[in-house]
């Protein structure tokens, strides 16, 4: 039987939103994200709930192969978000990777055109653990000075790929990482040192 | 639908229906993203005219919870006619709680001014926008200023502004003043006096800018470097009043000029209404003050 | 001593009482019902559902009444309302050809086969005041005419001049679905379809302007009116369960399809080109501006030289649509006044240098 969705469509949608743009403004910041989300898994209710609140027809998503691997998965999201999902990366607009440790190379998503920098891929991630202070050292716009960021697992090649994503600035893939109950942003605008 | 139509009321939360709110919400993000960049969004018809501020609006109704505290002003003022209008309509359409208060606010929109008390980081600063492109009344094609902005080709600009120089002695734009923002993107801060360009800059706050009629989304994320466009040999500067507020005396902020007769008799009062109010509490008095 | 101005709550509220006053006019004449200006401001109802890209008669009738009148202000009622439905999918294009006319006439053929069909039109009335219908005269039951045998028959004249290859090919259908110009922003250069849609809404008298404009050499197009067609069509949806359409019901269009002369260029052979216009209820004047500026936006394809407004896409689309028009020169009403303050000092500023400098030169 399919998983129930929000249990408050309008206001779980805003509440996920608001601590995505609060984590994305404020990189190195860890928001808290509630979902009461049960989705089928091995998706995570955090990224149940991201896609649950900004995917629809207009979006394509793109799931890693341990999401793809499960239908119950893509009939999940299909049935209450309405994205149709594409297997190639570089055409998603926002894409869901439940195996942090096997993210693609984030050249192999989007990155914007010069005209339209915002036609890059949303990168979604679950990881198992996401703290403020220690790991990576972030500058940039939304941070005050300089900023810490430990994450585990760390997708292959960061911190350095992330370097390179933001040497393309104002192309590059925006990073949403995810942990139980919790996000945090890593905007191309964000310089990464490890 | 059950999202789309509730029993007591033919409109949705903070009245965009939710496929729309997706839509301005993942433009944001973009805008956050891209600091300064204007991302394009499909902006709606909304149930005020357009160029009244549907960009703000459809951005505050993107972002706003129940839980939020909205304040709204236009020229500083929070008992303008067009900041009721929008303040009611939030209230109705949301019934969200809302203030006059700057410090109580969780999210604040705006037309033509930055509020005067210092922002924090639990605020949220929503700009009413007309016209978002800086280059437009340097060339009016989209395709172009698109190509532009792609480039980072700001010479237009700066050529613009150093005319003015010439001709003038000094730059002779007021207000719209051009930013350039993270080092990037150049950008229309909206009608703001250039008196409140400092403000922008490393604000705690995050700003988020909408222009319904145009289509355009853009943001300046907190702590963010927003520096108004001018030349070495002629620094920016803002505009200084030679008065303090006449009610509450206050300095350094930015005054409307009341005229009083026929005569030419005028006085200078706080454009921030709220602020001139909160001074007033705490005691302070100007000259036409009581 | 000064008091700082309040009430804008106040004089809010009352101007909108007011304005439900001065809506409903002197008590003493009977109120307007909505059916009533359905059935007798028809053309005004249709041009409200044509600015409003909604066909609903009933609510544009009512958004007149509500809006005194004000064919800009009733459009944006419809507007903000049509924002507000939830979308289930697009219809099946319409076949016009298949339409259940009203009128038809073509000006580039004396007769054709379906015939021509005057219809309810004011083209041959003698603009003269009608008193009588001030002293509440009834007219008289039009008569109607016998049926032409082959009235069933009415293929559009450009398909006509098509069989011969005189007429430029409609553009094959490449299955792509159109752009909805009200869920996607509009990016320039666009393609004819979005520019369609964006005139099909477009102010009648900008559009109308636009076209006559190219009438006197601004963008000449060499127009000939093939056909103009007043009819109803079926509306036909497709539900994804089903995988066959069915009919949602029939709606009224006007559809104006100009022929253009072509002189051809070096890799197309000289032949007519198609100028096209479509819109709800009857409205004949905006069908063929429209068809006029359609064909005028398509210069740069056809490798024609662009010099004049109503070939130039970004001007015509950024400025046709009335409430996008409207709201913005309204907001001029706004107060400005910090703008203006800025604006007040530096000129005070600037005087002061100005004088300064012809002091020194004297």
């Amino acid at each position: 039987m399919l998983r129930p969705g929000f249990r408050d469509p309008v206001h779980d949608a805003q509440g996920v939103f608001r601590a995505v743009l609060d984590a994305l403004a404020r990189p190195g910041t860890v928001q808290p994200l509630a979902t009461r989300l049960d989705p089928p898994a091995p998706l995570t209710p955090e990224l149940a709930a991201i896609a649950l609140a900004l995917t629809d027809r207009d979006t394509p998503v793109w799931l890693d192969s341990a999401l793809a691997a499960r239908a119950e998965v893509a009939a999940y999201l299909r049935f209450h978000t309405g994205a149709p999902l594409t297997g190639d990366p570089a055409r998603a607009a926002f894409a869901l990777v439940r195996e942090a440790g096997r993210c693609p190379p984030l050249s192999a998503f989007a990155p914007g055109t010069p005209a339209y920098p915002d036609t890059a891929t949303t990168l979604v991630l679950a990881l198992d653990t996401l703290e403020a202070g220690g790991g990576l050292r972030l500058t940039g716009p939304g941070i005050r000075g300089a900023a810490d960021l430990a994450l585990a697992p760390m997708p292959p090649g960061w911190p350095g790929a992330l370097g390179d994503n933001r040497a393309g600035f104002p192309l590059g893939v925006d990073s949403l990482l995810t942990a139980p109950g919790r996000v945090a942003g890593l905007p191309r605008s964000t310089a990464v040192e490890g | 639908m059950s999202e789309m139509r509730g029993p007591e009321s033919p409109y949705n939360f903070a009245y965009l229906d939710e496929g729309t709110k997706r839509m301005i919400r993942r433009a944001l993000l973009k805008a956050v993203a891209v600091p300064g960049y204007q991302v394009p969004f499909a902006s709606r018809e909304m149930p005020m005219p357009y160029g009244w501020g549907t960009g703000g609006v459809q951005v505050t109704a993107a972002i706003l919870g129940r839980s939020d505290v909205l304040k709204v002003i236009d020229q500083g003022a929070d008992d303008t006619t067009n900041a009721v209008s929008i303040r009611r309509f939030f209230a109705k359409t949301a019934g969200v709680a809302t203030t006059t208060r700057t410090a109580d606010a969780t999210v604040i929109q705006t037309r033509h001014r930055i509020p005067e008390t210092a922002l924090t980081e639990a605020q949220t600063l929503v700009y009413q926008v007309p016209i978002p492109e800086p280059l437009r009344f340097l060339e009016p094609r989209e395709t172009e200023t698109r190509q532009l902005h792609a480039l980072g080709e700001y010479g237009l600009m700066h050529v613009k502004l150093y005319e003015d120089i010439s001709r003038h002695g000094h730059i002779a734009t007021t207000y719209a003043y051009p930013v350039e923002v993270a080092g990037r993107y150049v950008m229309d801060p909206s009608p703001t006096p250039k008196f409140d360009n400092p403000k922008m800059d490393d604000c705690p706050a995050l700003q988020l800018f909408g222009a319904g009629r145009e289509r355009r989304i853009y943001a300046v994320p907190p702590y963010t470097r927003v520096r108004s466009l001018d030349f070495e040999d002629h620094p920016f500067r803002v505009q200084r009043f030679d008065c303090p507020c006449g009610l509450c005396g206050a300095e350094g902020v930015y005054l409307d000029e009341m005229l009083l007769d026929d005569t030419g008799r005028r006085m200078f009062i706080c454009s921030d209404t709220d602020h001139c109010e909160e001074r007033r509490a705490a005691g302070h008095v100007g000259t036409e003050g009581a | 001593m000064y008091v700082a101005v309040k009430g804008g709550e106040a004089a809010i509220d009352n101007a909108h009482r007011l304005l439900a006053e001065v809506r409903r006019g002197d008590p003493a004449v009977p109120d307007l019902s909505v059916a009533q200006i359905r059935e007798q401001m028809a053309l005004l109802v249709d041009r409200v559902m044509a600015e409003g890209s909604l066909n609903d008669p009933d609510l544009a009738a009512l958004a007149l009444k509500q809006a005194r009148g004000d064919v800009v202000e009733a459009v944006f009622l419809v507007r903000a309302f049509r924002t507000t439905l939830p979308r289930f999918g697009a219809s099946e294009p319409l076949d016009t050809g298949r339409m259940t006319l009203r009128r038809r006439i073509s000006a580039t053929f004396k007769d054709l086969p379906g015939g021509q069909v005057l219809g309810p039109t004011f083209d041959y009335t003698h603009r003269l005041v009608d008193f009588a219908l001030a002293a509440d005269g009834e007219t008289e039951p039009a008569a109607e005419a016998a049926p032409r045998e082959d009235a069933a028959l009415t293929p559009r004249v450009t398909d006509l001049l098509g069989r011969d290859g005189l007429i430029e090919p409609s553009p094959p259908d490449d299955g792509a679905p159109p752009g909805d110009i009200t869920r996607e922003p509009v990016d320039f250069p666009c393609d004819r379809a979005t520019r369609l849609q964006a005139l099909a809404r477009g102010d009648e008298g900008f559009i109308l302007a636009l076209g006559y404009s190219t009438q006197r050499g601004y963008g000449r197009t060499h127009p000939f009116v093939g056909e103009v067609r007043v009819g109803t069509v079926a509306v036909e949806f497709v539900p994804e369960e089903l995988g066959f359409p069915v009919p949602l019901g029939t709606v009224q269009v006007t559809e104006c399809q100009m022929v253009n002369q072509f002189h051809g260029s070096r890799s197309v052979p000289p032949q007519f080109t198609r100028g096209y216009g479509l819109v709800f209820g009857q409205g004949e004047r905006k069908a063929m501006a429209m068809a006029l500026v359609d064909r005028a936006l398509r210069a740069a394809e056809l490798g024609e030289p662009l010099a004049s407004p109503a070939q130039d896409q970004e001007f015509v689309l950024a400025h046709c649509d009335s409430l996008q028009a409207t709201g913005f020169v309204e907001h001029l009403k706004l107060p400005h006044y910090v703008d203006f303050q800025a604006e007040l000092e530096l000129v005070r500023r600037m005087r002061a240098g100005f004088e300064d400098r012809r002091e020194a030169a004297e």
